[in-house]
């Protein structure tokens, strides 16, 4: 049996689904079988980050309502064979996802997969909540600001209400993901440091993701960061919680990029 | 900061009131509840009493004449819900809206007292061992709350008693509001959105931020909202 992963956050842009891309490709580089599924119905994203837009035939929610069966909507990432993809539906709107029919995919998933991660749509609303439904494991991903930061301790509330393990008395258990982490930013106070966020949140920390220009390139070329930057800091960031995940013990580090000696002479630092 | 007696002031007051919502036929309801006010002599004395009516649609006169014959019965009622505006004039209490049910509160809240009646000990205190995260309310008119972690920024904790919070107070802290006066509000450390106690409230405005990020109690003085630092005896004798 595998394990579902939903990977949220309420705030929009704070990078559920790139961390969701490079996580999934992470696991799978670690040898397991991994199916990331989009919910964001109606402003899918997935399939552009994974590179895999020109591929889709079927969606989610054609399976859902019975036009395709599962293995028809399935991508195989051309990079990674243990990487899946599941698309949303471009065309459709939220309502045409329904409770039994999500429950019947993610079981079916569940069966084959080692891990099912569920790339949660933003806001609170039933796409959010069908996500985070049948999740074991959930990781919160926050900016280094506040309003971030208010709206994962939402999402973290509704983890502990709303979904089926919730419903049955158990926890999902949650991990933080920070994004987007600026050092030089956090350390002369324009951002929120590490520990005040792990403080306000009180959850533990799955990985803190420093912000870099190779994540946005990687976007655009349609590559999970950890498939064409691996050695990246963004991408080694990456690999850790992917570790993390899997239940090895690594001390939490802020990766920097190497191969940046003179940038950091220069007062590359001090920006 | 002297009040001055003679100053017109506006102030903000949460009570807790009795809804009656009578059911079609309303004849039989009111047998009903001449029966259970038989058992329960003087409950309605000096108790206001809000009257919903969204499952018994009735015309003008009609009102009128329940509101008298409720009133024959020694029950006040202070307010009507769930009606048309227009049916009600002068001679009539006033509509009001917006009310919050006591005792339990919005879906996503994790713990509550939902059950009042048969009873035969009613808890008085509420422990809550998790964090209040944001979008949660917590309402327990019974008596304390205590709060082992933190209540976040957007949660609140409404009680009828005092609360405590082991945690940072981020959010709304609202403490007395069945017209307790002598409730208190503890928290190791200050941040609050808002504090209130029986009605009287002070927003993050209002307080100093000296208290910021200390150890704070809240309690009443009179009309007035005093915050201090809790200074701990073993700190005192250094």
């Amino acid at each position: 049996m595998g394990q579902v992963l939903v990977v949220t956050s309420g705030k929009g842009g704070v990078g559920k689904t790139t961390s969701a891309a490079a996580l999934g490709a992470a696991l799978a580089e670690s040898g397991q079988n991994v199916v990331i599924i989009d919910f964001d119905v109606g402003l899918r994203n997935l399939d552009l980050v994974m590179g895999a837009e020109r591929r889709v035939v079927f969606d989610l929610i054609n399976v859902i309502q019975g036009q395709a069966k599962l293995p028809q909507a399935l991508i195989r990432d051309k990079r990674q064979e243990r990487l899946y993809l599941l698309p949303a539906s471009q065309t459709r709107d939220k309502d045409a996802l329904t409770e039994r029919g999500v429950a019947r995919v993610i079981d079916d998933l569940r069966a084959t997969f080692d891990w099912v991660i569920c790339d949660s749509p933003a806001g609170i609303e039933r796409g959010a909540i069908l996500a985070m439904q049948h999740a074991d494991i959930a990781a919160i991903v926050t900016n280094p600001e506040i309003s971030s930061v208010r709206d994962s301790d939402r999402i973290i509330g509704l983890l502990d209400a709303k979904t089926e393990k919730a419903k049955k008395g158990q926890q999902v258990v949650k991990h933080l993901l920070v994004a987007r982490y600026d050092e030089s930013r956090a350390s002369s106070g324009d951002m929120l440091q590490i520990e005040d966020i792990v403080e306000i949140l009180s959850i533990p920390l799955l990985g803190i993701i420093p912000e870099s220009e190779q994540v946005l390139r990687a976007s655009n070329l349609g590559s999970p960061i950890t498939i064409c930057n691996p050695e990246s800091a963004p991408g080694r960031a990456y690999f850790s919680a992917a570790k993390r995940l899997n239940g090895e013990v690594i001390p939490i580090t802020i990766p920097r990029e190497r191969n940046r000696l003179f940038g950091r002479l220069l007062g590359g630092r001090a920006a | 900061m002297a009040s001055n007696c003679t100053r017109f002031r506006l102030v903000g007051r949460s009570y807790v009131l009795f809804v009656l919502m009578p059911e079609p036929p309303l004849a039989v309801w009111l047998g009903e509840l001449d029966v259970w006010a038989r058992r329960s002599h003087g409950f309605f004395d000096r108790r206001p009493v809000l009257l919903d009516l969204s499952k018994l649609p009735l015309s003008k006169p009609e009102l009128a004449a329940l509101i008298a014959d409720l009133k024959a019965r020694n029950i006040p009622v202070v307010a009507v819900e769930g009606v048309d505006s227009q049916l009600l004039d002068f001679t009539l209490p006033p509509l009001i809206h917006g009310g919050r049910p006591g005792g339990e509160s919005d879906a996503d809240t994790v713990a509550g007292p939902a059950e009042t009646q048969d009873r035969p000990c009613e808890p008085t205190s509420l422990l809550l061992d998790k964090p209040v995260r944001s979008g949660q309310s917590i309402v327990f008119t019974n008596g304390d709350v205590t709060v082992l972690g933190s209540i976040s920024s957007g949660a609140e904790v409404i009680a009828g008693g005092s609360i405590h919070i082991y945690g940072t107070l981020r959010g709304r802290a609202l403490a007395g509001v069945s017209g307790n006066a002598d409730a208190r509000i503890f928290c190791a450390k200050f941040d609050a959105e808002l504090v209130a106690i029986d009605g009287l409230y002070a927003t993050a405005n209002d307080t100093t931020s000296y208290l910021c990020g200390r150890p704070v109690q809240a309690w009443r003085d009179q009309d007035s909202l005093q915050m201090r630092e809790i200074v701990s005896s073993a700190r005192r004798r250094v």
